[in-house]
Formats: C-alpha cells, sequence, structure tokens
C-alpha cells in the first residue's frame, strides 16, 4: 500500500531537484541536482513496477546507464570548462551570449 | 504496519538529506548528502520489492557515480570561501517553480492501487489482484527463482536490443570524455 506515499516522496525530491538547478550557480552541484532528479523519478518507475510487472525495474537500469554516461560527459565538459576559465561558476560561462 | 513506518523514516532522511544537499554552500558536502538520499531511496526500493535495483543503487549510484562527483571536486580543488549560492531573489523564483511544480504532482500522493487498476483497464468492476495478476505472478515467480531470475529473464530477453545499445552508449560515452578531457590528442 505504499504507492501513494511513493509517488508523494518522488514528486517532492523532484521538486527539490529542481529548486537545486534554479538556486545554485556551481555547474558541478548543478549536475548532482540533476542527478536528484533521476533518483526522483526512479522512484515513482519501481512504485509502479509493483503493480505493472518487472518491465519499470529494467527501465530504471536503463536509467541509472544513462545518468552514469550522463554524468562521465558532462564532467569532462566541467573539466574543460575549468582549464579556459579557471572557475565552475555558471557565471563565468557566458561567451555564447556574446 | 512496520513497513510504513519504515518507509516514513526513510522518506524523511531523504527528503532532509535532500535539502541539505542543495543548501549546504561545499560541494564536498553536497556530495555526501546526495550519497545519504541515495541511501536512504535504496532502503525505500527495497520496501517496494526491488531489491536487485536497491543493490545497483548503493554500487553504481552511492559507489561509483558519487566517487566520480567527488574526484572531481577534488581535482579542481574548489573551495567554499565564495559562494555558489544565488541571492534572495532566485530563492523566491525556485519556491515558486519548485512549489507549483510539487503541489501538481503531489497529487499523485491519493493514488491507491485499486484507482491505478481503474485506469488501467477501464471498468471499475476489475479488482486490482485481477488487473495485475502479471505482477502478482511475478512476485511468487520470484520465491521459488530469485529476484535476480525475474529481472534478467526479460533483461535478456525482449530488451535485448535496448541492453545491447546501452553498451553503445557507454562506449560513446568513454570516448567522448577522454576526447573532452585530454589536454593534446
Amino acid at each position: 500500500m505504499l504507492l501513494g506515499p511513493s509517488l508523494g516522496l518522488s514528486a517532492i525530491l523532484f521538486a527539490i531537484g529542481v529548486a537545486g538547478v534554479i538556486v545554485r550557480r556551481n555547474a558541478i552541484v548543478l549536475f548532482m541536482c540533476i542527478e536528484l532528479m533521476l533518483n526522483a523519478v526512479n522512484l515513482s518507475f519501481i512504485a509502479l513496477a509493483r503493480y505493472h510487472g518487472i518491465s519499470g525495474q529494467i527501465m530504471v537500469f536503463f536509467v541509472m546507464t544513462v545518468a552514469a554516461a550522463e554524468a562521465t560527459v558532462g564532467l569532462a565538459i566541467i573539466l574543460a570548462l575549468f582549464r579556459h576559465r579557471d572557475s565552475v561558476d555558471l557565471k563565468d560561462a557566458n561567451v555564447l551570449q556574446g | 504496519m512496520m513497513g510504513e513506518i519504515v518507509f516514513y523514516f526513510f522518506a524523511a532522511a531523504s527528503i532532509l538529506s535532500a535539502l541539505m544537499c542543495i543548501t549546504q554552500r561545499n560541494p564536498v558536502a553536497s556530495a555526501f548528502w546526495l550519497i545519504s538520499t541515495m541511501l536512504a531511496l535504496a532502503g525505500i526500493f527495497v520496501l517496494l520489492e526491488a531489491q536487485f535495483i536497491a543493490a545497483v543503487q548503493v554500487l553504481v549510484y552511492a559507489g561509483a557515480i558519487m566517487v566520480l562527483f567527488l574526484f572531481v571536486i577534488m581535482l579542481l580543488n574548489l573551495s567554499d570561501r565564495v559562494s555558489d549560492i544565488r541571492g534572495k531573489l532566485s530563492w523566491v523564483v525556485a519556491a515558486l517553480i519548485a512549489g507549483a511544480l510539487a503541489a501538481s504532482l503531489i497529487t499523485l500522493r491519493g493514488y491507491t492501487p485499486a484507482r491505478l487498476a481503474l485506469e488501467v483497464t477501464g471498468s471499475a468492476q476489475i479488482p486490482p489482484e485481477i488487473a495485475f495478476q502479471a505482477a502478482e505472478l511475478a512476485r511468487t515467480e520470484a520465491t521459488s527463482r530469485g529476484v535476480i531470475g525475474v529481472f534478467a529473464e526479460p533483461l535478456f530477453g525482449s530488451y535485448l536490443v535496448p541492453f545491447e545499445i546501452t553498451g553503445l552508449l557507454l562506449l560513446t560515452a568513454i570516448v567522448g570524455a577522454v576526447v573532452l578531457a585530454k589536454r593534446r590528442l
């Protein structure tokens, strides 16, 4: 009978992740907030997988793989950014603004 | 009843850790609070009968991915002398947007298996035990074959092609990370 509470918790965690992305300027912490949102979505997948069958859990497996790939490439981009600007603050990453 | 107490304990722990994660000034502290969130979620996954995913969550997420984050934070030698948290206005904007999002999503809190069955089958006469027979079957199968067997059979059966494409995605990520992070190729 944990379906409703699990979906509610997932909603709260996702909202906290969104708030983190808006409030923080550090690119690495931003990535951590994105991981938090992915985790929240995983929770609702698993809560529903209990009723809809194992496919939901397999989807979580794929989400985790994509998250790992995304974190690897994202952190490499942050490393390259740090080399150019000596900072990972997003206010220093303003080349595209012109 | 016992399960619900444990669930609410882990839920409170994960929400508290997530809030600490976004308010801590030091990126290392943020990372550790995020690890705490993930461990609490792993506990909830066990309660929701996803034992394998819970183990993978601890090993891959809290272990590998967060170590990668900590590694990069240490490598860049970031200090917390200058706060990266934006001003008061952004807190208001964040509270508005996240509050609206949470308020609309929190209505899912009222979901029960009976309502889910009604929406899936479109008829109120079918009880959830009948509508979700396949899941019930998988649950009894898990007691005889183990949770890994129930998980692995569709993964290497009907989901084989997506699984192989995942391998390709990881290869691309490795090559991309090396190309981006290397100074001179």
